[in-house]
């Protein structure tokens, strides 16, 4: 530990940090682009220059060492100075594209010029021109001139993905940034890369001009992609959303995400394909229903079946909440056949954040009730006992089971079939009842990642069941201030329910007793009826997840 | 009775006031004396006004060379007071990269302020003459591009002052 003093306040650090990360520990934020604190030092931004007492020229904080009774200036007239000379000398090439460029709103070099710069250049000529639009790779777009050579992409690439397929070429303010030759930036996680650029150089193709980031609310959500649970923001639109950003957890996902996440995880939720309401068939069609109808009809049909002649299927792609409540309302019914469809794809993993188990939450599925005690009563031996006529009725939670050719085969025997469904899907051709189903991005609730950790979502885009004041959902701008007859105001609400919501009202009409207002509610039951789960309340998991107990339970994924 | 008001004599009127026609002598003459006047009133809507450059009527986007000059940075749309501006940005081939594929005013919410003419980083968006606004239906008072593009030579009144008066 050595003791420092950084802006007259005397700080004891850890004596290997640099300047940066000592004023980072004790919130002093020092300027920078280049540096980040998962990548390598780098050092040619230049303008996190401090100040340091005895030492002759001004030093950047992200390369220079603490030493025992370093004294320290952030903010001294030197610094000042120097800051506003660095700034005017990046901005000399850099374009004035801020009206037409995603990052504006944003922007680090905007943020800095406004907050450090003096904002005059004494720079007269023509500035150097670039290639503007080039495709880096299938996500990522370049526009060369808005580099600011901070090399954290390349370094990113480099150091995190260690698929090294950038770099700079040329000298002096010809630097271009470009991938190897024949390469192009195509690796599983290119599109951090967009996030890492402190300016508007590297864009994403996927949101390119699709709105301003001022316009959107962010909603903190988790990314369903994989079971490791990434910690995600969600960009959203009137009422639809737009993008999915990595949010920091220092546990589960750094700073990072990958591009199959953030891009193909919250598709479905605007995807054309909803179901908006719920439905049954009626001579041979789906047609749709209100919601008292479907369930009369589900519930009474599924009187009519004999325990033993009921199976369920929980779902992995399900919050901890509903699967709970499906397997409670299955001991209610006495029906003791649950269990559910894993989703492995060994060829897609990695050691860096890609799990084989394509579903957020099989841990949690598992250690909630959705399993089967011996093999007797596996997914498996569900399958078998539908093929040879002794399970007759089967209800199934949010989970395409039909893409499974085995499943999709044994199918039509079934004589009732019951699904929740947020979007059309191959089951949904067997089924009898269709429950509109809420997304992830539409409810609250709980998943448990492949190591146990217990991690929040919240809704981000809103259905018929809230309201997003008084549901204390993130507004936007135009959330706040829109009225009935404005167009923006105007975005799609769907006829859809939490699939826990939907099995509370089943389980009232079976004649259960329950008695839950809202997820919280579900969870905290869970919490102090399962071992696992001991400890944990809806509240105490935060915003960065709590990890179960894990020597009451074994954890492990079962393939 | 404390509280009663004081009784007020207005003072009597003069005898030759009193006398009345001396008055209406005067009288009669201003009114004729402006019967000869200049007339300034105007007889709209028979007879229409061009307004001053400096006049602020409904926004309206430039159009040259047979596109917008507008390049849907939605900074219009985002100092609007009145939240009147709606911006959906498009990429095209142009060098400016950028287009708005649906640009809306409701003119409901306009309250004809200027600032989105003010902040346009492309003079694209500028205040028009127009002042005469009239709908039947809320939906109507929404205009799209359609009603919003004007070409440049119809507005030059209104550029060449803003470009003075930068």
């Amino acid at each position: 530990m050595v003791k420092i003093t950084i802006d007259e306040k005397q700080f004891e650090v850890e004596n290997n940090l640099t300047i940066i990360q000592a004023a980072r520990q004790n919130g002093i934020h020092i300027p920078h682009f280049c540096w980040h604190p998962k990548l390598s030092v780098s050092g040619n931004c230049r303008v996190c220059l401090v100040e340091v007492e005895k030492m002759p020229k001004l030093v950047i904080a992200c390369a220079t060492q603490v030493t025992d009774g370093m004294i320290i200036q952030t903010n001294s007239g030197r610094v000042v100075k120097a800051r506003n000379a660095v700034l005017e000398f990046i901005l000399i090439n850099h374009p004035l594209d801020c009206p037409i460029c995603d990052e504006a709103g944003e922007c680090k070099l905007q943020d800095y010029a406004y907050k450090y710069s003096v904002g005059e250049s004494r720079f007269e000529f023509d500035k150097v021109r670039k290639p503007k639009r080039v495709e880096l790779g299938p996500n990522v777009m370049l526009d060369t001139e808005r580099c600011i050579m901070c090399s954290r992409c390349i370094r990113f690439c480099d150091e995190i993905v260690n698929k090294p397929q950038l770099v700079f070429t040329q000298r002096g303010d010809h630097v271009e940034l470009t991938t190897f030759q024949g390469q192009k930036l195509d690796n599983d996680y290119s599109m951090n890369v967009i996030d890492l650029c402190p300016v508007g150089a590297l864009t994403s193709k996927d949101f390119r001009f699709k709105a301003r980031v001022w316009d959107m609310s962010a909603t903190d959500s988790v990314c369903v992609g994989c079971s490791r649970g990434c910690n995600t923001k969600m960009w959203v639109r009137n009422n639809e959303i737009l993008r999915l950003t990595p949010r920091f957890n220092s546990s589960v996902n750094q700073y990072w995400m990958c591009d199959h996440g953030r891009l193909n995880s919250f598709k479905n939720v605007n995807a054309a394909n909803r179901v908006n309401a719920p439905m049954f068939r009626k001579d041979g069609m789906l047609i749709d229903v209100g919601w008292d109808e479907a369930m009369a009809r589900a519930t009474s049909e599924l009187k009519s079946f004999k325990k033993n002649e009921i199976a369920a299927f929980g779902s992995a792609h399900s919050t901890n909440e509903d699967n709970y409540l499906l397997a409670k309302l299955m001991n209610h019914m006495g029906v003791h056949r649950i269990d559910f469809v894993p989703h492995i794809e060994d060829a897609k993993q990695d050691s860096l954040l890609i799990k084989a188990d394509k579903t957020p939450n099989s841990t949690g599925a598992r250690l909630v009730g959705i399993k089967s005690d011996t093999d007797e009563y596996s997914y498996r031996a569900i399958i078998d006992d539908i093929r040879n006529g002794k399970i007759k009725a089967l209800y199934v939670l949010d989970d395409d089971i039909a893409v499974v050719p085995e499943i999709a085969e044994v199918l039509p025997k079934l004589e009732f079939l019951v699904i929740h469904a947020s979007n059309e899907n191959q089951t949904m051709k067997y089924a009898d009842v269709v429950f509109a189903s809420s997304t992830y991005a539409e409810k609250h609730g709980t998943f448990t990642n492949f190591e146990g950790r217990v991690q929040k979502n919240k809704p981000a885009v809103s259905t018929l069941e809230h309201d997003r004041v008084l549901d204390g959902m993130p507004l936007s701008r135009l959330d706040r201030f829109g009225a009935h007859n404005d167009r923006w105001t105007k975005g799609i609400k769907r006829d859809t329910r939490a699939s826990w919501r939907i099995i509370n009202s089943i389980a009232a009409i079976l004649g259960a007793k329950w008695k839950y207002n809202k997820c919280e509610d579900v969870f905290n039951e869970i919490a102090s009826t399962n071992s696992s789960f001991y400890g944990l309340t809806y509240e105490n998991i935060g915003v960065t997840g709590a990890m179960i107990q894990k020597s009451q339970e074994q954890v492990t994924v079962r393939s | 009775m404390e509280n009663q008001k004081p009784i007020v004599h207005r003072k009597d009127l003069h005898w030759w006031e009193q006398f009345y026609i001396p008055q209406i002598i005067n009288g009669m003459r201003i009114t004729l004396s402006q019967v000869f006047r200049p007339k300034f009133t105007r007889q709209y809507p028979e007879e229409k006004w061009n307004p001053p450059a400096s006049f602020r009527g409904r926004p309206v986007l430039v159009e040259q060379n047979g596109v917008e000059r507008c390049v849907a940075c939605g900074l219009c749309s985002r100092v609007c007071p009145a939240l009147a501006i709606d911006v959906q940005a498009s990429e095209t081939e142009l060098l400016k990269e950028r287009y708005p594929v649906r640009f809306e005013i409701n003119m409901l919410r306009c309250i004809f302020c200027g600032f989105c003419e003010e902040v346009c980083p492309e003079e694209a968006i500028v205040m028009s003459k127009e002042f005469e606004l009239v709908f039947r239906f809320q939906e109507d008072a929404i205009f799209g591009k359609d009603k919003l593009l004007i070409s440049a030579d119809k507005l030059k009144d209104r550029l060449e002052y803003l470009r003075k008066n930068r």
